[in-house]
């Protein structure tokens, strides 16, 4: 086992040195950086003047240079300062993750809360009307785009019953915080349940049909306990994996999810710095995410071993 | 636009000034939203309204357009931290006089240094210069800058400028302190002006307090100005019919959304007014077959104004030529007058058909179409109109295909020629033809962008810069206004309008109907909550 760790985290820092080398370049390739913002945005276009802003920013150095740069400092903690603003990048950043954290919490919290057991019930009641229903709900959770899911929330929410304002203001306490993600986070985590449910669903339709099931059964086990004790725990390995896959897509959903619900956390501040161009940041955030897909995708496969004991990672 | 709408337009802010006149309270937090992040504080570095508006209210100017009166003109120009000025005999230089007692948000004294100082950076002569100096144009005709003491300052012009005063009273042109860098004035301006700032969170929030040390005595009214960011063009107008701000930001609701926002927020105070934004068509003048004048006087005659002001409008947009139509713009040629110029005229069949002849002249027709890429950035308000257009050549033989240039690119690309038709959309922060002439078409202008350059046109623009009779000079930019049509040197497609609206708690906010750039000062604005 512990050769496999070994293996394993050594892969992880290869992929990680892999997408720090694609994202830098990518994001070199892409037309115009921050001095072209700049110029274009206020008219200019002299030649001269822009390269005097590229040489203080350093973008006029070899790509090879600027990297080695960028890749040294990231190991020394330093993320550099971002063109915009001209902080360090790690101050901009780090007041926004918290807030990303909770809604992204939130969101997968209430994709497994909803999506698992209304998966279990839509297999036990298989061709019922409430599995028609759910399985209604789960389409349309795939089926709508956030945007728009997020829109008509706010409308509900926010024009007509005026439970919650548009998020202008830090809410005085944690649980006012909560409070006040949960309807952006339900709307990030619609999707991630409906995708949940219906994989808890197939994967229980399997599993409810095997002979252990009718053995449990047969032992006089009740409902509740071959559900959950003998079904679920065998159906739940498939679940675990697209837990941890929707945990990294998520931060895609929250792209749309903070604009829209105009939350300021490190998903809309992304976007907004690959249309500045911002360097530092782009990098600095992308290889954050690179590090939370890797660390979630390690862990779920932990979680195998710990859920079956009949799976071994041999050295 | 209807005469009723007009005068409803200029009575209105008129008389909500006159209201907040008789009991002003204050106090309070104006709240507004923001539509974008500012890209800096700084705003002799940027060249967007995003930073005008919410900075402006931290500085003071020498001069400045009065915040009372909804018109921007020489007419309406009145002293700030210049007490008072006077024009010498031969009218090329202008000495003011300096407010004394005045403090930096710091603490720190203003004297005649920061004028110079300012000058120094505007001129491209300071040390620690400016990263971006997209007004360095305006000052082309300053030969010096002499301080006499700590509280008089005397700018002396290569020729004289009337129009001079009115560059110094855009909310585009703040007195800056001397001891602060440009890159501190990026991230924390201290100004002199009403309100300090208190911070910036990019895609939050920009907050101002009120200066308690403001050198006009009893302003500003307002305890502080919130501005919050929301980028979601749904959300903030949500935000504000729900009563989360007390308005909008300026000129941010578009012709067609003002009647939903009315019908959701019916007790809210919207005002429709020009923007400054024209839409112009540009043609690469050096690139065949476009370098044939013949050619571009058929693609200026395709244009069916009016079919823009239908589709985009819903009728309320503004005609004009390259200086804003009245009633608002105060430059701009009379309708009967506007009608005569090329390509301007009523009969749309008439031009239409003289456009298909010069094109069959050229060699096109139906069966040999020219195939062209009409160039625009890759935003709603520059795409709209492009595809308008590609629709409205297609009459005269002209096969355009939309070709969407990333916005970081365009000014480049349109700047080194390579394009063959664009659609543009041109900015002006003062009514004024110093300003559009002198930026848009003079020779040497970095935002000449299709490189449009008549002697006669350069001559007459200085001509008109010299001319202190306001008559006589409108005669000179109306003069301009037929040659630059003539030669198609940037044909105006329209101007642009947009609402900004408010709650009726908010007083004494009066905005300027011929420029958004220059009335964010507020310190007169109180709030009746």
């Amino acid at each position: 086992m512990a050769g496999y760790l070994i293996r394993r985290l050594s892969l992880m820092v290869l992929t990680l040195f892999g997408i720090s080398v694609i994202i830098f370049v990518l994001l070199r390739i892409v037309p115009g950086n921050i001095a072209d913002i700049l110029f274009d945005a206020a008219g200019m276009v002299s030649a001269a003047e822009k390269h005097k802003l590229e040489t203080e920013l350093g973008l006029d150095k070899p790509i090879v240079v600027q990297y080695v740069d960028w890749i040294g400092g990231l190991a020394r903690g330093d993320l550099g300062y971002t063109y915009v603003s001209e902080r360090p990048a790690i101050e901009e950043i780090l007041p926004r993750l918290p807030v990303s954290a909770k809604l992204a919490g939130l969101a997968l919290m209430f994709a497994v809360l909803f999506g698992v057991p209304l998966g279990v019930v839509s297999a036990v009641r298989q061709d019922t009307a409430l599995d028609y229903v759910l399985r209604v709900l789960s389409l349309s959770g795939l089926s709508l785009p956030s945007f728009w899911l997020g829109l008509l929330i706010l409308m509900a929410f926010v024009q007509y019953l005026g439970w919650i304002p548009i998020y202008t203001e830090k809410p005085a306490s944690l649980w006012d915080e909560l409070l006040l993600l949960s309807i952006p986070a339900a709307a990030v985590g619609f999707r991630s349940s409906a995708l949940v449910m219906r994989l808890t669903r197939s994967s229980m339709l399997e599993v409810l049909r095997q002979d252990y099931i009718r053995t449990a059964r047969a032992k006089g086990a009740s409902e509740l306990a071959v559900n959950y004790d003998h079904a679920l725990r065998n159906a739940v390995l498939p679940i675990i994996t697209i837990i941890g896959i929707e945990a990294a897509f998520l931060v895609g959903g929250l792209i749309v999810t903070e604009t829209v619900f105009n939350i300021p956390g490190v998903a809309r501040f992304l976007v907004e710095a690959i249309r500045w161009r911002d360097y530092p940041v782009v990098q600095s955030l992308v290889m954050f995410i690179a590090v939370v897909v890797v660390v979630v995708n390690f862990l779920v496969d932990m979680a195998y071993i710990a859920l079956d004991p009949r799976i071994k990672y041999h050295e | 636009m209807g005469r009723l709408a007009v005068a409803a337009a200029i009575l209105v802010p008129v008389l909500m000034a006159s209201q907040g006149a008789l009991a002003q309270k204050q106090g309070g937090t104006l709240r507004f939203y923001h539509r974008d992040n500012p890209p800096t504080a700084s705003i002799h570095e940027e060249a967007t309204v995003s930073t005008v508006n919410p900075f402006m209210a931290v500085f003071n100017n020498l001069v400045l357009f009065d915040q009372t009166k909804p018109g921007n003109s020489l007419d309406t120009i009145v002293p700030d931290l210049a007490q008072s000025w006077s024009w010498s005999d031969d009218r090329k230089r202008v000495t003011f006089k300096l407010r004394q007692g005045v403090k930096w948000h710091d603490g720190k004294p203003f004297t005649s240094k920061d004028v110079g100082c300012t000058f120094d950076l505007l001129l491209g002569k300071a040390k620690d210069g400016l990263r971006l100096n997209p007004r360095q144009v305006w000052y082309h005709n300053v030969a010096n800058v002499r301080l006499d003491g700590d509280f008089e300052v005397t700018v002396e012009l290569k020729e004289p400028q009337p129009s001079f005063l009115a560059l110094l009273a855009s909310g585009y042109t703040p007195i800056y302190p001397c001891h602060a860098s440009p890159r501190e004035m990026r991230a924390k301006p201290i100004g002199t002006g009403p309100f300090k700032f208190v911070e910036f969170r990019r895609n939050e929030v920009v907050r101002l307090a009120r200066n308690p040390d403001y050198w006009k005595k009893g302003r500003p009214y307002l305890d502080a100005i919130e501005v919050r960011i929301i980028p979601s063009r749904s959300t903030r107008i949500l935000a504000f019919v729900s009563g989360e701000f007390d308005m909008t930001y300026d000129a941010d609701i578009p012709i067609p959304l003002i009647k939903d926002v009315q019908s959701q927020a019916p007790q809210a105070i919207c005002q429709l007014r020009p923007t400054g934004v024209y839409v112009n068509l540009l043609v690469n003048r050096e690139a065949a077959p476009f370098n044939d004048p013949k050619l571009r006087q058929a693609m200026a005659l395709a244009i069916d104004r009016k079919s823009f002001d239908d589709i985009l409008g819903e009728g309320k947009l503004g005609i004009s030529g390259a200086m804003q139509p009245p009633p608002e713009g105060a430059w701009g040629m009379p309708e009967e007058m506007l009608r005569t110029l090329p390509g301007y005229g009523q009969d749309v069949a008439k031009n239409l058909a003289q456009a298909r002849a010069i094109m069959q002249e050229l060699g096109y027709g139906p069966d040999k179409p020219l195939k062209l890429k009409v160039a625009t950035r890759d935003i709603a308000i520059y795409r709209d109109p492009a595809v308008i257009l590609i629709d409205q050549l297609k009459k005269i033989y002209i096969e355009g295909e939309l070709d969407v240039v990333d916005t970081t690119i365009w000014h480049r690309k349109v700047a080194r020629g390579d394009y063959s038709v664009g659609l543009n959309l041109t900015g002006l922060a003062v009514d004024d033809p110093d300003v559009n002439f002198v930026e848009n078409y003079t020779c040497n202008s970095e935002r000449n962008y299709n490189k449009y350059c008549n002697p006669e046109v350069e001559q007459l623009i200085a001509q008109q810069s010299k001319e202190a009779d306001i008559a006589k000079r409108k005669a000179i930019v109306w003069q301009i206004e037929r040659k630059l049509a003539e030669d198609v040197a940037r044909p105006v497609i329209h101007f642009q309008r947009a609402a900004t609206c408010w709650y009726p708690k908010v007083k004494r906010l009066v905005l300027h109907q011929n420029s958004i750039y220059n009335g964010a000062r507020y310190e007169d604005v109180w709030l009746d909550k």
